[in-house]
């Protein structure tokens, strides 16, 4: 579980994050939502110790993440895949999996066998370097270098973006199946609303910095101010 | 064929070979600190000769050959991790010319400090093997036990080198630290601990090299020592990809042999222009190195 109270970020005299609290529960997946500018990427940039907090609190069940080092966060269990997805264009698909799961001391070969079972396109591509695969394929390659360590929580930020439409599909279906089979906790940031709140337990909906909505997805779905005002959705 | 002729051209490509494997060891140098950091060392030359002063002041202590080896390349793994942390390590991040004007300043700094100690006169230093060469039916053959060191020498510390980036975890944290240093730490990978290390095994390699050519009977150990050998192992790195150990290996011992053609056969004053016009034509016809794949990142 993430517990985040009181989270202030500012860069310089911008305040990128104001007073901001909720909390991913574990097993469950929280979308957090909003417009360019939000405060989306830099929640999850602070939480993974890229971005030191102003004031405020982060915590992974007891214990405190702020002012820790990103790597020792990373080995604490939670995976991040960064927007643009972050692979290694020159390395292959099997050593951007291998430098996943070599920090989290997991079996190699079962890590493998797992993700390219759980994305077969990466199996059949694995000495192909990262560079070379289509977006879809770069962004399932991020997931599983992430998987492969077997994190507690994962972030993700903005998993959809530049995909096709049947692959964003694809691609959230494969989100749900995850945290069902597992107790995996994940906080989701995501533009594409609608595919957000179709899978999360729960969302946090972000507003220049502020927190405006923090409720069940199905409250927030519901609501029709924030579909209209904060997430673009017009019926 | 002209048994002269015959004679000759097997004497320039073993005297090429020699020369080459320094050429190529200097271009390790540089593709081990490029792969792991991804800095362009320019001082990648000085620092080895200055560890090599360093290593061989033992012998003023009746220290043997290879006490004095091991004296160097800890001074190197020394001098590389010191140089990371307190001048390069500010410079992450910053325009690549940063690096580039800050390690050749180094370079300046490192020579003259050098002279200033050690003063510039040429210091010989022992060597474990005979550099008489060997005979063929009589007649002087271009290869002594020293050159046969120097070949082996350099091949193993391809293979280590090769083998590092290629098979272990160690190496592939390494490439990824220089490649992509935030998704590294992403992903647990303490990246500062691997930019240090990248640089003090960098300069340990280079080290091996400085004792090579300062066992150069000709040369001896000087502060501007690895100066043109520097060059020529840039030039070697450009040629063979700073992506690639082999690739560099392979690029010195060709220049190597090309040189000591030109020499042989045109003239000593054109060897630099030589080399640089096939440095030229091949950045024109592979920017990213002859040996490195055209996927992997260009320079």
């Amino acid at each position: 579980m993430i517990t985040i109270e009181d989270l202030t970020v500012s860069f310089g005299a911008v305040q990128a994050l104001r007073n901001v609290s909720f909390v991913a529960e574990t097993g469950k997946i929280t979308a957090v939502l909003g417009a360019n500018g939000a405060g989306k990427t830099t929640l999850l940039r602070t939480i993974s110790g890229l971005k030191e907090p102003k004031t405020g609190t982060i915590r992974l069940d007891d214990q405190s993440l702020v002012h820790k080092r990103t790597e020792d966060i990373a080995r604490l269990g939670i995976g991040h895949v960064p927007e643009g997805r972050g692979v290694i264009g020159e390395f292959t698909v099997e050593e951007n999996l291998r430098l996943g799961a070599m920090m989290a001391r997991v079996n190699l070969l079962q890590g493998l066998q797992e993700q390219y079972e759980l994305f077969p396109v990466l199996g059949e591509r694995r000495k192909q370097h990262a560079a070379k695969l289509s977006g879809g394929e770069r962004q399932m390659l991020a997931m599983a270098r992430a998987l492969i360590a077997k994190p507690s929580v994962l972030l993700l930020d903005e998993p959809s973006l530049g995909l096709a439409p049947l692959v964003t599909a694809q691609l959230m279906h494969t989100i749900q199946s995850l945290c069902e089979s597992s107790d995996l906790t994940v906080i989701l940031v995501e533009q594409n609303a609608t595919s957000a709140l179709r899978i999360a337990h729960h969302a946090v909906v972000l507003h220049v910095g502020k927190v405006v909505a923090n409720d069940t997805a199905a409250n927030v779905s519901a609501n029709d101010n924030l579909r209209q005002y904060y997430l673009g959705l017009v019926e | 064929m002209d048994p002269f002729l015959t004679s000759r051209i097997v004497t320039d490509v073993l005297s090429g070979l020699t020369n080459g494997v320094t050429y190529g060891l200097v271009a390790l140098s540089l593709v081990l600190i490029w792969r792991s950091t991804g800095v362009l060392n320019f001082a990648q030359g000085a620092m080895p000769m200055f560890a090599t002063y360093l290593g061989f002041a033992f012998l003023s202590y009746h220290f043997g050959y290879w006490a004095c080896v091991v004296a160097c390349v800890i001074a190197g793994l020394l001098l590389g991790g010191l140089t990371e942390r307190f001048l390069v390590r500010g410079l992450y991040g910053k325009p690549e010319i940063n690096p580039i004007v800050v390690m050749v300043g180094f370079l300046i700094v490192l020579e003259a400090v050098a002279a200033a100690i050690w003063s510039s006169t040429p210091r010989s230093l022992p060597s474990p093997f005979s550099a008489i060469h060997w005979q063929l039916a009589g007649k002087p053959f271009a290869l002594s036990p020293f050159t046969v060191y120097e070949i082996a020498t350099a091949l193993v510390v391809m293979a280590l080198v090769a083998a590092l980036f290629r098979f272990t975890k160690l190496g592939l944290q390494l490439r990824a630290s220089a490649l992509a240093p935030e998704v590294s730490r992403l992903l647990g990978v303490r990246v500062g601990r691997l930019l240090t290390l990248g640089w003090m095994l960098s300069t340990a390699v280079g080290v091996i090299t400085a004792i090579l050519v300062s066992a150069n009977f000709f040369s001896g150990l000087t502060p501007t020592v690895m100066d043109g050998i520097f060059a020529y192992g840039f030039i070697a790195a450009a040629i063979g990809g700073l992506e690639s150990p082999v690739g560099a290996i392979v690029a010195g011992v060709l220049l190597g042999v090309v040189n000591q053609f030109v020499t042989d056969f045109v003239n000593q004053n054109a060897v630099i222009i030589i080399a640089l016009g096939i440095l030229v034509v091949s950045l024109m016809v592979r920017p990213s190195g002859v040996f490195t794949k055209s996927s992997q990142r260009r320079v």
